[in-house]
């Protein structure tokens, strides 16, 4: 697993990308960029260079979910490993991700555990 | 068993009540209700029997219950509500959220001091101590939940307000004419777009990595 890969991660509460990027520093992932919405997010990947993205789902303009369809529409960008991480916990947003080709799905809260165990099943797998 | 001219009596109200609903046929307000049930009354004098004695008092005594609904639906004072009652909840609630997270961007100040005590520490003290503030991270994302579920709350209140108007516009004379409120149009996801839910209305963790695991 590459350490010094770039991540993305994105969420709307500022708290949240200061808490998930601790988290990443804690488990050796020290190259984090931030974006607080989807657009801004899809921005960034299309002119840069990331191995991985933690996004929140609900946002606005561009939701989570449109993010994930957008990357995955994407012919540069449509295998970049993708979790997300949200509120939403009812069965049909775990189909809808999927679905739209999430790679991975946590909800919160969540523990810094089931975020090093998830990161690392997806890299595994990309 | 003779009714005593009873049935005549019936027939007579029936026909008057016939010559009413023809005359009100397409009859909806809460006004043309209540001036059905006058006249209904106005119409009934002479003898009355036991049973039309209470079928009477339960006519008049819906006709009251009319009015006093009215009434108290009109003195709603929507206009209070729109501008003083649902936006002070809402600036109530905005500032919850803004004190939230100032707090806890402070304890995150305080977890990445520690943080690089820990990591001068070392040994086990500095792993003991790390953990700790591990669990102080996972504990500061309340806020995000919390965000949400007031962001729900703000929802629910302008709902509210735009039903209490709907119906303001119904009954009142003062909002005769008044359009009720227009409702935000749901996007495609909005049925997705839940926000957190309530102990044992989701999935957990476990649940959703099971889920997923039989897409696989």
């Amino acid at each position: 697993m590459d350490k010094n890969m770039n991540i993305l991660i994105v969420d709307d509460y500022k708290t949240m990308l200061r808490i998930i990027r601790n988290l990443l520093r804690q488990l050796d992932f020290n190259n984090v960029d931030e974006a607080t919405d989807g657009a801004q997010a899809l921005s960034m990947l299309r002119s840069g260079n990331y191995g991985l993205v933690i996004s929140d789902w609900n946002m606005q303009p561009m939701t989570g979910l449109q993010l994930l369809q957008e990357v995955r529409a994407d012919g540069k960008l449509r295998n970049l490993p993708f979790i997300m991480i949200t509120a939403e916990s009812k069965t049909e947003n775990v189909i809808a991700a999927k679905q739209a080709g999430v790679s991975n799905y946590i909800v919160k809260p969540f523990n810094a555990e089931t975020l090093k165990e998830k990161i690392e099943k997806v890299l595994v797998h990309a | 068993m003779p009714d005593g001219g009873n049935g005549a009596r019936r027939a007579a109200l029936a026909e008057r009540l016939a010559a009413l609903r023809a005359r009100h046929r397409d009859a909806t307000t809460p006004e043309a209700v209540a001036e059905i049930v006058e006249q209904v009354l106005a119409t009934m004098h002479g003898d009355l029997t036991a049973s039309e004695a209470t079928l009477l008092a339960e006519v008049e005594q819906i006709g009251r219950t009319i009015a006093a609904a009215k009434q108290e639906i009109a003195s709603l004072k929507v206009e209070d509500i729109n501008r003083a009652f649902i936006p002070s909840a809402t600036d109530e609630l905005d500032a919850i959220v803004e004190a939230t997270a100032q707090a806890t961007n402070e304890i995150l100040d305080c977890c990445e001091t520690f943080e690089k005590a820990a990591s001068e520490l070392g040994g086990e003290m500095g792993e003991a101590l790390q953990a700790a503030v591990t669990r102080i991270y996972e504990a500061c994302s309340f806020q995000d939940i919390t965000g949400q579920r007031i962001t729900k709350v703000v929802r629910t209140l302008k709902s509210i307000e735009d039903r209490i108007a709907a119906i303001v516009a119904t009954f009142s004379d003062r909002a005769a004419g008044a359009e009720p409120a227009a409702q935000v149009a749901a996007g495609p996801e909005s049925s997705l777009l839940n926000g957190p839910q309530l102990p044992g209305n989701g999935v957990d963790q476990a649940e959703i990595d099971r889920l997923l695991a039989s897409f696989d």
